[in-house]
């Protein structure tokens, strides 16, 4: 299976052709079995290549399968090469087995929609590219696979397109994604031009070997940010993701929790050796980072919309995650992503559940008392709270409290790693808060909504609450992949450690004393038992009035936040608008011009051909005579 | 001997009818045989002057001219067969659907 790697991205791909093209006549049940079938072999071969990496492998060396060689010109060059390290073999579990448990509920989820067979055929397709992302072994592969899932989220997010907001989501989305895309081009662009190689293994080993200027790394390290921002929505590109929740809720729960926005965080880890060497670009990486948790993490505190609030909570979450890959902390950055993918991907289901019981409300204030009635939904969604909110000893508890140590300690920038740990630990507060207010919002109180949504509410059907148990498992027992020193084995750290190589003048791993894990240890679970605590006396009896009465004392700082700050409307009056205005500009007036010019040759020319056709009289005499008249004239000037 | 000059007078003279006769007749008939005229006139040329001078390059010219006059005929006679045969006339002013 080893030198068989490319196997494993072609299956869901011939599942996304098999569906894609006879999936409208064939049927639900054909397309259920060839989506299921092709995820399922994904994991299984998958597994399979793991199991036999960790026999032919011991120290965490890289495994290359190069299916051929791309192109080769001059000194640069890439191959059509799969890789398998630990890094890429963490990705490759979470994604193929949470992307199987996401399929599973989908069919569940999807069942009465009309694109049944569209839905899976796009969701294969995503597989596959995500695949390819994290087993390519250069850059460029791996950008091969970052433009596929790309396509694949814009396909997904405007999947109901006969509305008005989804294919604008899904527009906006790709648009943003542009610009991170464009980041990630002259980063490679450089690495051609300095290194001249975009190999994962080779730019490592020339970085390290000292051969190129900080200045050159760290510009590389900051555009290779630009494109993790956009497609990990940070900080200032993370406007599209609240907006992908358009989307059918388990594309949210694996394109825009679990899987793809997470690549910016993998590309990161991928490139530690890069950005070890450029620490200042680290400092920007972990400071967007720390801002984008805190800020999201504000805007969930006030959203209305189950589906809106998971949103904001995952690109607060994401930003946890680059303050782990910033400070230096990659493995604890992996580590959250993990953790993140399984209680995230909880939460996104279990709201799609929500929703499903619902007759297709997404509103929190229209819910309520739902606890008795969708049980299974219920308990499975508070252990992936407890998770996300990080009580101890819950998957969360440790990721996060892994990343706040390491952000305290850094040593690549003490002071800043404080202020850092400082927004990541508020934003822990507001994560604690917004999570428990949608709890007990959504479980708690009386039923809000109408007769008939009371007279429909039921509890969804296996396929999806089978993943919603095994998905919340692992968010309860999740941590243990990642115990801190103090208290036992970190299995993934040192699992990852093998990625993360010595390099002279940095730290391959962040030595947390015991005094700092403690400390912040507990103030993270206070934290979290404060924000809970502070939710459940606003919102467990009282519910939707404490949101009204903060409105009353409030006003003008509710509706900011319940308008997100009003940072759409801003990025619209300073670069949409603007923009927008200069496109008419050059479509009204420069365009204009231009195809004046062109109309005005065509008339000119016409008008010749008006003139001149009424020489064409078909009478072969006065061919004949003009043709003499033609003889005479040329013979009366040239003789 | 008879003067160049009187060769070339005649070739002027012959070529002149040929081009009124093409100009001015209708019968497609009539104007081949009048292009017929025109390029006998050239002959006639080429060979007063190859006369003068002593020179064979004339003559070539000449049975080049010969010969791909024989063509030209064959293939305008046949031209003007189906244009009979369609339209039953040769006038030429008949024959002038590709126009304006």
């Amino acid at each position: 299976m080893l030198d068989k790697l490319w196997l494993i991205p072609i299956l869901p791909f011939a599942g996304f052709l098999l569906n894609g093209l006879f999936g409208k006549r064939a049927g639900k049940g054909f397309v259920t079995a060839i989506a299921l079938l092709a995820t399922l072999a994904a994991a299984i071969l998958g597994t399979v290549a793991v199991i036999q990496y960790n026999g032919a492998y011991h120290h965490g060396e890289r495994h290359l399968n190069v299916v051929y060689e791309w192109f080769h010109s001059g000194g640069i060059g890439a191959d059509i090469a799969f890789q398998l390290d630990p890094l890429s073999i963490v990705m490759l579990m979470v994604v193929t087995w949470v992307g199987f448990l996401i399929h599973l509920y989908s069919v569940g989820y999807m069942h009465h929609e009309e694109g049944y067979w569209r839905y899976f055929a796009y969701l294969n397709l995503f597989l596959s590219a995500m695949l390819i992302l994290i087993l390519g072994s250069s850059y460029l592969f791996m950008f091969v696979g970052w433009e596929g899932v790309g396509l694949c989220s814009y396909l997904l997010i405007g999947f109901y397109y006969e509305t008005d907001y989804a294919p604008a989501a899904g527009k906006k989305a790709f648009i943003v994604n542009r610009i991170g895309d464009f980041g990630f081009l002259v980063a490679m662009f450089l690495m051609f031009a300095y290194i001249g190689s975009v190999d994962f293994a080779r730019v490592s080993q020339v970085a390290a070997g000292g051969g190129i200027a900080t200045g050159i790394l760290t510009a590389i390290c900051l555009l290779l940010f630009l494109g993790a921002a956009g497609k990990s929505a940070q900080i200032p590109l993370y406007v599209w993701l609240p907006d992908a929740m358009a989307g059918p809720t388990p594309v949210s729960a694996l394109i825009h929790a679990a899987t793809m926005v997470t690549a910016g965080v993998y590309m990161i880890a991928r490139s530690n050796v890069l950005y070890r060497l450029a620490p200042s670009a680290m400092m920007v990486v972990a400071i967007i980072g720390g801002l984008t948790a805190l800020f999201a993490a504000t805007i969930g505190l006030r959203q209305f919309d189950i589906k809106k609030v998971l949103a904001y909570s995952t690109v607060s979450q994401l930003g946890f995650m680059f303050i782990g890959v910033g400070v230096g902390a990659f493995s604890a950055g992996v580590f959250h992503l993990v953790t993140h993918a399984f209680f995230k991907a909880c939460l996104f289901l279990g709201s799609g559940s929500v929703i499903h019981a619902m007759s297709g409300e997404q509103d929190v204030r229209n819910m309520g008392g739902l606890k008795s009635k969708i049980p299974i939904t219920f308990w499975t969604f508070l252990i992936a709270t407890i998770a996300i909110a990080g009580f101890p000893p819950f998957a969360g508890f440790f990721s996060k409290d892994e990343i706040l140590a390491s952000a305290f300690v850094t040593p690549y920038f003490p002071g800043v790693g404080k202020f850092i740990w400082l927004l990541g630990t508020l934003a822990a507060f507001c994560t604690a808060f917004y999570m428990y207010r949608l709890v007990y919002l959504t479980f708690y109180g009386s039923f809000r909504g109408t007769h008939e949504q009371e007279h429909h509410l039921h509890e969804s059907p296996p396929t999806m609450t089978i993943p919603l148990i095994v998905l919340a498992a692992l968010s309860a027992v999740g941590g243990a992949l990642g115990l801190p020193h103090v208290i036992g084995h970190n299995f993934l750290g040192e699992w990852l450690g093998h990625v993360i190589p010595e390099v002279e003048g940095t730290h391959a791993e962040i030595h947390i004393p015991a005094s700092s894990e403690w400390t912040v240890m507990i103030i993270s679970t206070l934290v979290a038992i404060a924000g809970w605590f502070l939710a459940m006396r606003l919102y467990k009896d009282r519910g939707l009035a404490s949101d009204q009465a903060f409105e009353q004392r409030a006003p003008g700082l509710a509706h900011a936040i319940e308008n997100k700050w009003y940072v759409d409307e801003l990025y619209a009056a300073i670069i949409v608008r603007p923009l927008a205005a200069l496109s008419r500009f050059f479509w009204k007036g420069v365009d204009a011009v231009i195809d004046g010019i062109a109309a005005m040759l065509g008339f000119v020319i016409r008008g010749f051909g008006e003139v001149l056709r009424f020489f064409q009289t078909g009478n072969v005499r006065n061919y004949a005579l003009m043709f003499f008249i033609g003889v005479v004239v040329f013979l009366a000037v040239f003789s | 001997m008879i003067p160049t000059h009187y060769f070339l007078i005649l070739s002027a003279i012959l070529f002149t009818i040929g081009v009124v006769g093409v100009l001015t007749r209708k019968n497609g008939i009539t104007i081949f045989m009048s292009i017929e005229l025109m390029v006998n006139a050239v002959n006639l040329t080429f060979l007063a002057y190859a006369r003068q001078f002593h020179q064979v390059h004339g003559l070539i010219f000449v049975f080049f001219i010969m010969a791909i006059a024989a063509a030209e005929a064959a293939v305008g006679l046949a031209i003007f067969i189906t244009l009979f045969h369609h339209r039953d006339t040769i006038d030429v002013d008949e024959a002038n659907l590709m126009h304006w």
